[in-house]
């Protein structure tokens, strides 16, 4: 393992029946680093997603974090090991207020073991991480039931119940999709935020544009595999990417 | 005037809002909003045995042992995702963990009651572990399944006087103290489940409930606190499963009988599901509905179903949620 490395990915293969979903991938992603993963619909991504925070045990490979196995361990364990997600579709607990749905994380063990985990006033703290992903404190947002947020607060909800963890990496399946430009503008410094705090970051997307703001590494993959990975403006100009989006070739 | 055309109009008395959290104390009207429906259960229900003959008394232990198990399911349904309809198991392993205590190690109810709940709680979770990787129905067929189960074992094996079962177990000293314990016991767990489901723990089960995945990924056990919930539900029916064992002084196959899995369901489809306080009024006014029509003889069955049936036609929310409306508006008619 080098120096740095925080998570890393080894032939990671996953068939649901026939269909190959993801198929001998490898990756490293370093402290604080961020990473893209873009490609046309159906290139597993998620599926990578769900392989590396255990949602999904795969056929054949290893995820390694932090030089530890974390192969096939149930999701909850990853979590608490500092591997947060988002959902691509955000179901907040509906009638529960806002702030009320960080209450789950901060009932982790991973946050428990801390002093402020255990003696802090959770409300408060979860005040505070609402406050962080930019949910003004003195409005009465936060005590709005989730589910009757707009599209953009809830995925900010969403990060704020990752950041809860105090992870080091979060990954974030599509934080920018459904949302609109003023919305994404506002995302995108939140996610600074977070890499400035040493949070690594994997953002699965489909937005390039706004994602290359923000990333200067990307893999593409298409029908499950890697066909590409570098700095964007590059990856890009090859052809095979260029194939892969616009939609010319057949499956290998 | 047959031309105006009159709509309800429901107007919030917005005690709801107003009584949420601290403001309650602003005001002795709100305060008395707040707690009047409390007390109306509480005395009604501890000042009611006085008042009732022996055979009204029996009524109102059954009926409270019903609403054992009506609590448990309605907290496992709503606020667990677990529908759970294994009912007759809680009463079932309650009941044989009482009853082996006390006939055969010769404890005193004071004893067995509490010990027989556990132990037949911590049995009950431990026979439902290996459902709970099952969704939905099918979960809910299981535990069904597990009582008929458990009395073909307890008859092939020849446990705990098989077929026969076990008379002569010592019974409570006084009928109102049988009567308090139970009404107590209904009580007690009523007001603590509805303090749970706020609690961190309640929020956690809720959060299983809505959305497993993303209690998963923030890190929580979804099995360790599915498991725990049931524990829980499985102490508040296996007391009802314990006390049943000493109120008729004999256990039996009966304590699995299909009753006690359908009749809470019943009676929280009644009273108001989501509302806990819902199953145990409708356990009361069922049982009750029950010896009323006693006189019919062979219609009573019928009525009875009709009753239900009625319920389920007009009233699909259930009693209690109907009333909690009425409370909390008024309604009014007004011209369009």
């Amino acid at each position: 393992m080098a120096a740095g490395v925080l998570l890393e990915a080894r032939g990671v293969t996953k068939f649901f029946g026939g269909v190959r979903a993801v198929r001998d991938l490898d990756f490293s992603l370093g402290q604080g680093e961020v990473l893209g993963v873009i490609g046309p619909n159906g290139a597993g991504k998620t599926t990578l997603v769900n392989i590396l925070t255990g949602f999904v045990r795969p056929d054949r490979g290893r995820v390694v974090f932090r030089g530890k196995d974390i192969t096939g361990l149930p999701p909850h364990k990853i979590a608490n090991r500092g591997l947060a997600r988002t959902f691509q579709g955000m179901r907040p607990y509906p009638g529960l207020p806002t702030y009320k749905n960080l209450v789950v994380p901060l009932n982790s063990p991973r946050v428990r073991k801390t002093a402020a985990g255990r003696f802090g006033d959770l409300d408060s703290v979860a005040l505070d991480l609402l406050e962080e992903v930019g949910f003004e404190r003195d409005s009465s947002v936060p005590y709005k039931t989730a589910d009757s947020l707009p599209l953009g607060y809830q995925k900010r909800l969403e990060l704020a119940r990752c950041i809860a963890l105090r992870p080091e990496v979060i990954l974030c399946d599509e934080v920018f999709s459904g949302l609109s430009m003023a919305e994404i503008s506002s995302m995108l410094p939140l996610l600074e935020k977070l890499l400035s705090r040493g949070i690594a970051l994997i953002l699965v997307e489909h937005r390039l544009r706004e994602l290359f703001r923000i990333t200067r590494r990307v893999l593409v993959m298409r029908f499950g595999e890697k066909i590409a990975e570098g700095p964007p403006r590059e990856v890009l100009g090859r052809p095979e990417v260029t194939a892969a989006f616009i939609g010319r070739g057949s499956p290998p | 005037m047959s031309t105006r055309k009159l709509r309800k109009r429901r107007v919030d008395r917005g005690i709801h809002v107003r009584t949420r959290g601290l403001y309650a104390l602003s005001s002795y009207r709100e305060m008395a909003y707040l707690l009047a429906p409390r007390l109306f259960l509480l005395v009604g229900l501890l000042g009611l045995p006085p008042a009732l003959d022996l055979y009204g008394q029996r009524v109102l232990c059954a009926a409270a042992v019903f609403a054992m198990p009506a609590l448990a399911f309605d907290f496992l349904a709503e606020y667990v995702g677990l529908v759970c309809l294994g009912g007759a198991l809680f009463i079932g392993f309650g009941g044989y963990a009482a009853g082996f205590l006390n006939a055969r190690l010769g404890l005193s109810p004071v004893l067995t009651i509490p010990l027989g709940t556990l132990a037949g709680a911590c049995l009950s979770t431990l026979v439902i572990l290996p459902c709970l990787r099952l969704r939905g129905v099918y979960f809910a067929m299981v535990t069904f399944m597990i009582p008929l189960f458990a009395r073909h074992v307890i008859v092939a094996l020849g446990l705990l006087g098989s077929t026969e079962g076990i008379t002569g177990l010592d019974t409570l000293p006084d009928p109102l103290i049988e009567i308090y314990v139970i009404l107590a016991a209904v009580l007690a767990s009523l007001f603590a489940l509805r303090r749970l489901v706020n609690e961190d723990l309640g929020l956690i089960l809720r959060g299983i409930k809505e959305n497993d995945q993303a209690v998963a990924a923030s890190g929580i056990s979804i099995l360790r606190y599915r498991v725990l919930a049931v524990f829980i539900a499985s102490c508040i029916g296996c007391f009802a499963g314990a006390y049943l064992a000493h109120l008729y002084g004999w256990l039996g196959l009966s304590l699995f009988a299909m009753d006690f899995s359908i009749l809470p369901i019943a009676a929280a489809v009644m009273g108001g599901t989501g509302t806990l306080a819902g199953p145990v009024v409708g356990a009361f006014l069922l049982t009750s509905l029950s010896e009323a029509l006693r006189g019919f003889g062979q219609l009573r069955v019928v009525l009875y179903c009709l009753v239900l049936l009625a319920f389920i036609l007009y009233k699909p929310e259930g009693l209690l949620k109907v009333l909690e409306r009425k409370y909390q508006q008024f309604e009014r008619r007004e011209e369009v």
